[in-house]
């Protein structure tokens, strides 16, 4: 498919806007003087932007659309990203006016709508997590991690006590967790987790001590699993004085049923665009809105120029106060779902991925840690790879053929052929069973015909793209001819 | 697999050659072929100082990316520039494709004669 | 039955027994009872949609919608063309999620490369990523793009955003580097200082273009002290103005950075915003993010990846130069839209109409006793005032539908966009003149 740059011709393009100049003489009622910019800051040439019309724009960005897959084309089981169903009236209420049209340093009597969006927010969401407070400035689910991380930082060195440099991460841990520990000036300690996912005890009994400033974790688990021992291991680390950082990715299974607040967790984040409905845009934007206990409040971020930051805040982590438009679309979910649908939806996740996991277990594929899971769970390929060749990465782009988009692969890395699926609840019966008999017919092409995996997908836009080629020559922007 | 028995080698898989008072070194033909298709080289900066076992340069597959230990200490005098610009050649030529030169070596681990290395390799693949 | 759920109670308790299990309840055998919620949760009870959406709409009208807009300090009303609006509210957009699987995402990752393209030609930049979360951050991760060993401490303008120096402070608090504030001299940076306090271990500057009070620095001559000093550059721009504005690289810049809101999103209170950023080849490993690259597939076809993906957290862990993960790929989506929309000549209108407005305000406005510029220099389209008596006159003018300039320690600080009209102004002009009964 042609880039935009080459629909592109001079001279075509749309009149979004009367040239002033063209008017200044005529009516000097109407438009103000010209004024022309000193010849020292002007750029040389123009930035070649495309110029199109406004139908080709229309018709190229809906033919990009067609080339990609949304919730609303079919199953999205992605592990870890918790693709439920955006419910259509947040849209609406998202594009209202009143909303939309804020400034954000417009006084403070001028916006009591959103601020009771924020502290509606705020109340809905603490009573969800057991947290005291909660600042919604980040705004991604790892920049909600750093700001956590920052807080803990914050309080120990506020007691003048330098010596804790380390940050304990289990070895299932998603990247983005040593990634912020390190961003965040510590060293990172990986520990090992025990045959059946869940931190070892005595690893981290082993490693804990007055170096430690904390443990990162989500619970449940990155397999899937909760993990029975939390109170015993927010205890080994608060004992140590070290402080308690809960990943939310993974609280849709327990949100409404347990509160990281009563299992330990000093600290929280939450992807509002996950467990709470907003969507996905392609990538973003979300809200890594964070949670504290009363220890960690007088260091919550707030905006020097629309607050007051406290003496002790790490200071800001965004611009003003976080993406308001995501923060508004989470409140309508919550006040959709209200007292009884959180733990409703909660469960039925849980349903759901249990449901799924029996199925792909009866049709012969290997769950990599048996029982009950939470609202994901994780399936090792690797014996049918010793079998047939047929690769976690062939299974899943034999799915892309059956509309079904794949599970996330090769994570956590402690399972080298891992499919991790995560059905959601806003998935009924039907589609499970559909995806369920895919997976079983996929299997049975892998045993009796391994060759068509491989070249699989077959019947979507593209095949497997060279990424080796592009990681060597990396052709990152569209190159204009002579 | 080719262990070319003039070289010398690290049991994390460099491999090195003496060249009057430098040594140079690459990775294997083993280590090119577990890493897959390497798509960048990292690379110190002459006259950074490498000491033994720590990483001194990391290259990066599509989906991975691996430290690459030095089995000398000393000041780095080269650095192989052709391997930003032609990556592959790690792949297709890894005994040519050296990553740095080091002078001022005041340690070498204790290196593997081509048999012990394959002897090593063999053991490695069980 | 409001959940979005999608299966009865009668339906999802069979699919329990189907379990071997008897409720719910026993799906969650492994959670400890000490942690178990009892009773309910503490939220309201669910609400219809109409319900939700009366809600909503009352609270919306307790917000202040101002007729005209005189007020920016990184957060702008520009007018945003409704097919910008229309295209990106696509659900498939809306509702798609990073684009991990290529085969099925080549709309997404196209709709990345060509905005990669256009902030390249928009800063003069040779690669761009596929963005950040906004123009605060995105000067936090160059700054950290820039320290190595020898060279860690990190220099910024006095002039730049607030809240962007405050992001950039907050990422230093992290990884323990030093920031340096260069001070200003008549609303720009102070060049002899910055001088001397750059040093053999200085890695970057930051200054912004315009800066904060809508002052033009001598970025030609900054560029020059900071490369004689072996350290690298880092220009904020607001994108709006680059296509009448000289680029970053035309300024030798590094890295170019900025909030890209100006560009389609709406004010939103503050989001969600958009950050750029784009560099040289040279630093283009550095670059923290997601980057789209173009390829070929097995049969030969265009083809579009996530690529140079060992950069990144998921790979490289603790050894990632960022933890970001994701992208504003919807903000990017507005923002490309937006400048295919305007094209080349658009996009030069609307800095053409910022510039002549804001100075057409400024004139007004000192034409009234006790106003007048603060700063001497060469301003875009924001400036700052003295105002006298300040609170009661932008009081006055929020009761007629206008939001005044921002007070600022110097005075106000106004921002005219394409926007306003000459009524809009002269309306602005008149009430103030009202309010000092003139």
């Amino acid at each position: 498919m042609k880039t935009i740059f080459e629909l592109s011709k001079p001279g075509r393009g749309n009149k979004v806007l009367t040239p002033y100049k063209t008017t200044v003489g005529l009516d000097p009622t109407k438009e103000v003087p010209k004024a022309d910019i000193p010849a020292s800051f002007k750029r040389a040439s123009a930035p070649r932007l495309p110029e199109v019309s406004e139908n080709d724009l229309s018709r190229h960005y809906n033919a990009l659309a067609r080339r990609s897959f949304g919730v609303c084309d079919g199953f999205y089981p992605l592990g870890s990203c918790t693709m439920k169903y955006n419910p259509k009236v947040n849209e609406s209420i998202a594009a209202l006016s009143g909303f939309t049209d804020i400034h954000p340093l417009q006084p403070k009597h001028t916006v009591s709508g959103c601020e009771t969006v924020y502290s509606l927010a705020r109340k809905y969401l603490c009573g969800i997590t057991g947290m005291d407070d909660m600042t919604f400035q980040p705004a991604a689910g790892a920049h909600g991690e750093f700001t956590g991380v920052l807080l803990i930082k914050a309080y120990h060195e506020s007691r003048g006590d330098h010596a804790r440099k380390k940050i304990i991460v289990p070895d299932s841990a998603h990247g983005t967790n040593p990634a912020t520990a390190a961003m965040c000036g510590f060293e990172v300690c990986s520990i090992t987790s025990t045959a059946d996912g869940m931190v070892d005890l005595d690893a981290l009994r082993a490693v804990v001590g007055p170096d430690t400033a904390g443990l990162m974790l989500t619970n449940p688990n990155t397999v899937g699993k909760f993990d029975k021992n939390i109170l015993e291991i927010t205890k080994i680390v608060h004992d140590a004085g070290g402080l308690c950082y809960y990943d939310g990715a993974n609280l849709n299974a327990v949100m409404g049923v347990a509160r990281p607040g009563d299992m330990g967790f000093d600290v929280c984040h939450l992807n509002l665009h996950k467990t709470f409905s907003t969507p996905h845009g392609g990538g973003g934007p979300g809200s890594g809105a964070v949670g504290c206990k009363e220890i960690l409040k007088p260091f919550l971020p707030a905006s020097t120029l629309g607050e007051e930051p406290s003496a002790q805040s790490i200071g800001q982590v965004k611009m003003f106060y976080g993406n308001f438009l995501v923060v508004l679309r989470a409140v309508a979910y919550l006040m959709t779902l209200g007292n009884s649908g959180v733990r409703e939806a909660a469960q039925t996740a849980v349903l759901n991925a249990n449901y799924m996991k029996k199925k792909m277990e009866e049709a012969g594929y290997i769950a990599a840690y048996p029982g009950i899971c939470m609202h994901e769970f994780v399936l090792d390929l690797a014996e049918l790879k010793k079998e047939t060749g047929v690769s976690a990465l062939d299974v899943a782009k034999s799915m892309l053929d059956h509309g079904i988009h794949p599970p996330t692969m090769y994570f956590p890395l402690i399972v080298h052929e891992a499919l991790m699926f995560e059905p959601t609840e806003t998935e009924s019966r039907e589609t499970l069973d559909e995806a369920c008999a895919v997976m079983a017919e996929i299997l049975k092409t892998a045993k009796e015909d391994p060759a068509a995996c491989h070249a699989a997908p077959h019947h979507t836009v593209i095949g497997r793209p060279d990424e080796t080629k592009a990681a060597r020559h990396p052709v990152v922007r569209y190159e204009f001819g002579a | 697999m080719n262990i070319p028995s003039d070289l010398k080698y690290a049991k994390s898989h460099e491999w090195v050659r003496q060249e009057g008072d430098s040594y140079v070194i690459g990775v294997t033909d083993f280590a090119q072929n577990e890493l897959g298709d390497i798509v960048f080289v990292n690379l110190p900066q002459e006259g950074d100082s490498v000491s033994v076992g720590d990483a001194f340069s990391d290259v990066e597959s599509v989906k991975a990316v691996s430290d690459v230990l030095s089995p000398v200490s000393g000041v780095v005098e080269a650095v192989n520039e052709e391997l930003l610009d032609d990556p592959a050649k790690v792949n297709s030529d890894p005994y040519g494709a050296w990553f740095i030169k080091v002078k001022d070596v005041s340690e070498t681990e204790e290196l593997l004669d081509a048999a012990a290395y394959e002897a090593h390799c063999a053991a490695e693949k069980e | 039955m409001s959940s979005y759920l999608c299966s009865t109670p009668e339906e999802r308790q069979a699919m329990v027994e189907s379990l071997g299990l008897k409720s719910m309840d026993d799906l969650y055998a492994d959670v400890p009872a000490e942690v178990m919620i009892h009773g309910p949760l503490d939220l309201p009870a669910p609400k219809s949609e109409l319900e939700i959406s009366r809600t909503m709409e009352s609270l919306a009208k307790h917000n202040t919608r101002f007729r005209t807009i005189l007020r920016g300090a990184g957060a702008e009303r520009h007018y945003i063309p409704s097919a910008v609006t229309q295209i990106c509210r696509n659900e498939i957009f809306v509702t798609a999620y990073t684009p991990y699987q290529a085969e099925v995402s080549q709309g997404i990752l196209q709709s990345i490369f060509e905005y990669q393209t256009m902030i390249c030609e928009l800063t003069g930049m040779d690669v761009s990523n596929a963005s950040v979360y906004d123009g605060g951050t995105a000067a936090a991760e160059a700054t950290a793009m820039c320290r190595d060993r020898k060279r860690s401490k990190v220099l910024v303008s006095e002039t730049v955003h607030p809240d962007a120096l405050s992001v950039i402070k907050t990422y230093s608090f992290g990884s323990n580097t030093e920031v340096i504030v260069v001070p200003s001299k008549d609303g720009v940076t102070d060049k002899e200082a910055l001088k001397s306090l750059l040093a053999d271990d200085s890695a970057c500057f930051y200054v912004q273009q315009p800066n904060f009070y809508g002052q033009l620095e001598d970025c030609d001559e900054l560029g020059e002290i900071v490369h004689a000093a072996g350290a690298k550059y880092i220009i904020g721009s607001n994108p709006a103005t680059l296509g009448v504005l000289k680029s970053q690289r035309e300024y030798g810049a590094d890295i170019a950075v900025g909030e890209a809101q100006p560009l389609g999103m709406p004010l939103a209170w503050g989001g969600p915003y958009l950050g750029y950023m784009a560099c040289t080849t040279a630093m283009m490993r550095k670059l923290p993010g997601r980057i789209v690259g173009e390829t070929t597939d097995d049969k030969g076809e265009r083809a579009f990846v996530l690529t140079m993906q060992a950069r990144e957290q998921h790979i490289r862990r603790e050894k990632a130069s960022s933890n970001i993960c994701s992208n504003q790929a919807l903000c990017a989506l507005t923002a490309s839209v937006y400048l295919a929309e305007m094209g080349p000549v658009g996009l030069a209108e609307v800095g053409d109409q910022c510039y002549a407005k804001a100075h057409y305000l400024a004139s007004e406005l000192c034409k009234i006793d006790g106003i007048e510029l603060v700063h001497p220099g060469e301003f875009f389209h924001e400036f700052v005032t003295t105002l006298p008596e300040a609170d009661r006159v932008l009081c006055f003018l929020e009761q007629k539908g206008i939001l005044g300039g921002l007070p600022v320690k110097e005075g106000v600080l106004w921002c005219v966009t394409e926007y306003c009209t000459k009524a809009d102004l002269d309306e602005a002009v008149a009430v103030i003149k009202e309010a000092y009964g003139k």
